[in-house]
């Protein structure tokens, strides 16, 4: 078989498998859009879970379109810069999380999700960092005096099962984060801290993961670093209401 | 021209002689299933099998994309076969395999998202998944269409058994269900509906074996190595025959 030949299959295979990928990937690609989107949504509800069960909707049985109906009619998304502005013309969901972190830290913009139930608003934050393999995230939920956390939802890159995967999978360690505080009574802010050993200080840190060490002090790092890049905003709606927890 | 007078003749003759779904034909299949199986026999694809099978639901997936991998790159190798220029064969066999696999990580994507997220990284694997490519250089260059088909699905079937049987296992007593992430999920052993591995301060309770403390080792994929070596003693013990004298 002459080299010519060998380069003619060459081509006509890379045109052919180029073209048939082509189409394959606009055929399905409105369908993989969508799905992306409402797992997306998916995570930010998981945060507020708790509070969603109350008022009697179960995020998990929650359908696709019940999902993107609920975030059109219910949560108010709202873009802010590092000064704690709020930044108009975006949906908080196009925010990248992964593209932001890549930016100097002043020019990032976050995203913010803000949820009436009953009559009482929860502010969803997102937060990214590094566990031990490859990049954890994840979504926080703060009850109405910006201090308290309804509930949290993680996931991750690569962490090991059943050791740093346990900050996705394992739900009652995710539900001890309920309840904690991210200011101390001085109103300065602590955040919160996944102890080893377990929590010694009740309002502000849960138990460690055994096992999963640096997947658990990467939760830590994320969550005080992601949290602090949302203080100024905070204390601007703080003073709005007039509530002064600080 | 010489060798296509050869082939005319070996079709015309063949046309009689071999039926659609002969004995031969069932062996291509049932083979690969037991005594000639990838993974306990061949000991291929080992890594996969690893990396995926802690739950039955990702293993079942993961399964299915290899069999239509496996089944189809052999069919369309074999169509080729004839054609592709030997000394760029291995390259050829890689880009049709390499477009499958993309093709089922779009498929995916549009079907099943979260199991897309679940599972991308090891559906890309599956370029690399020695099973398949042995199977083209070793049966698919040298048969033709139909017969390789039946081999590669009688391949790919071996190895997806293995792979949920080792799933099952490892599912049952890691984390107490069944098709956990499915929408069967079953929860049969352990404490509470809610997978936990701090299950002794849930209580007792709730399912079968309440007093059951989920497997933590079952989880890492350590444990795949312990599962698939008991299985290789099983079915050496079963059948001698197997034994490996050296």
């Amino acid at each position: 078989m002459s080299t010519k030949y060998i380069y003619t299959f060459g081509l006509i295979m890379t045109v052919v498998v180029a073209l048939v990928l082509a189409g394959f990937k606009t055929l399905t690609a409105d369908v993989a859009a969508r799905n992306e989107d409402i797992f997306n949504k998916r995570q930010i509800l998981a945060a507020i879970a708790t509070p969603m069960a109350e008022a009697g909707q179960d995020v998990d049985a929650l359908s696709d379109e019940a999902v993107l109906e609920l975030f059109d009619n219910q949560v108010e998304q709202t873009v802010i810069n590092a000064e704690g502005e709020i930044i108009e013309g975006t949906m908080a969901i196009e925010v990248d999380m992964e593209q932001e972190k890549k930016k100097d830290e002043a020019d990032r913009l976050y995203p913010l999700y803000t949820v009436n139930l009953d009559g009482s608003n929860y502010y969803i934050m997102s937060v990214r960092g590094n566990g031990l393999w490859d990049a954890i995230w994840g979504n926080i939920a703060l009850e109405d005096d910006l201090n308290t956390v309804a509930g949290v939802s993680f996931d991750h890159a690569g962490e090991t099962p059943g050791l740093g995967a346990e900050i996705k999978d394992n739900q009652s360690w995710k539900n001890q984060f309920e309840g904690r505080k991210i200011y101390d009574d001085a109103g300065d802010f602590v955040s919160i801290v996944v102890r080893k050993g377990g929590a010694r200080n009740p309002e502000h840190e849960v138990d460690g993961l055994s096992g999963a060490t640096v997947t658990a002090d990467g939760v830590t790092k994320m969550l005080y670093t992601g949290l602090k890049a949302y203080e100024p905003f905070l204390q601007d709606i703080d003073k709005a209401s007039g509530m002064n927890l600080k | 021209m010489a060798e296509s007078t050869e082939i005319k003749t070996g079709v015309t003759t063949t046309q009689e002689k071999e039926p659609l779904f002969g004995k031969k034909e069932r062996i291509l299949i049932t083979d690969p299933l037991l005594d000639n199986n990838p993974i306990t026999i061949q000991v291929l694809g080992v890594c996969s099998a690893l990396a995926v099978t802690s739950l039955v639901y990702p293993s079942l997936v993961m399964s299915v994309a290899v069999v239509f991998v496996c089944a189809f790159s052999s069919l369309f190798t074999s169509l080729l076969r004839n054609t592709i220029p030997k000394a760029v064969r291995l390259i050829v066999q890689l880009v049709i395999i390499a477009t499958l696999v993309t093709i089922v990580n779009e498929a995916l994507k549009a079907l099943n998202y979260p199991i897309y997220k679940q599972l991308s990284v090891y559906i890309g694997l599956i370029i690399t998944n020695c099973i398949v490519m042995g199977r083209l250089e070793a049966f698919a260059m040298a048969n033709k269409p139909w017969r390789s088909f039946l081999d590669g699905l009688g391949n790919g079937l071996g190895y997806g058994l293995i792979l949920v049987a080792v799933g099952f296992v490892r599912e049952l007593f890691g984390k107490g269900s069944l098709f956990a992430g499915s929408p069967i999920e079953w929860k049969i052993i352990g404490p509470s509906a809610e997978y936990t591995i701090n299950t002794m301060s849930e209580g007792l309770g709730g399912t079968l074996f309440g007093w059951y403390a989920n497997n933590n080792l079952m989880v890492l994929p350590a444990a795949a190595m312990f599962v698939i070596a008991v299985f290789i003693w099983i079915q050496r013990a079963w059948n001698p025959k197997l034994v490996d004298a050296s």
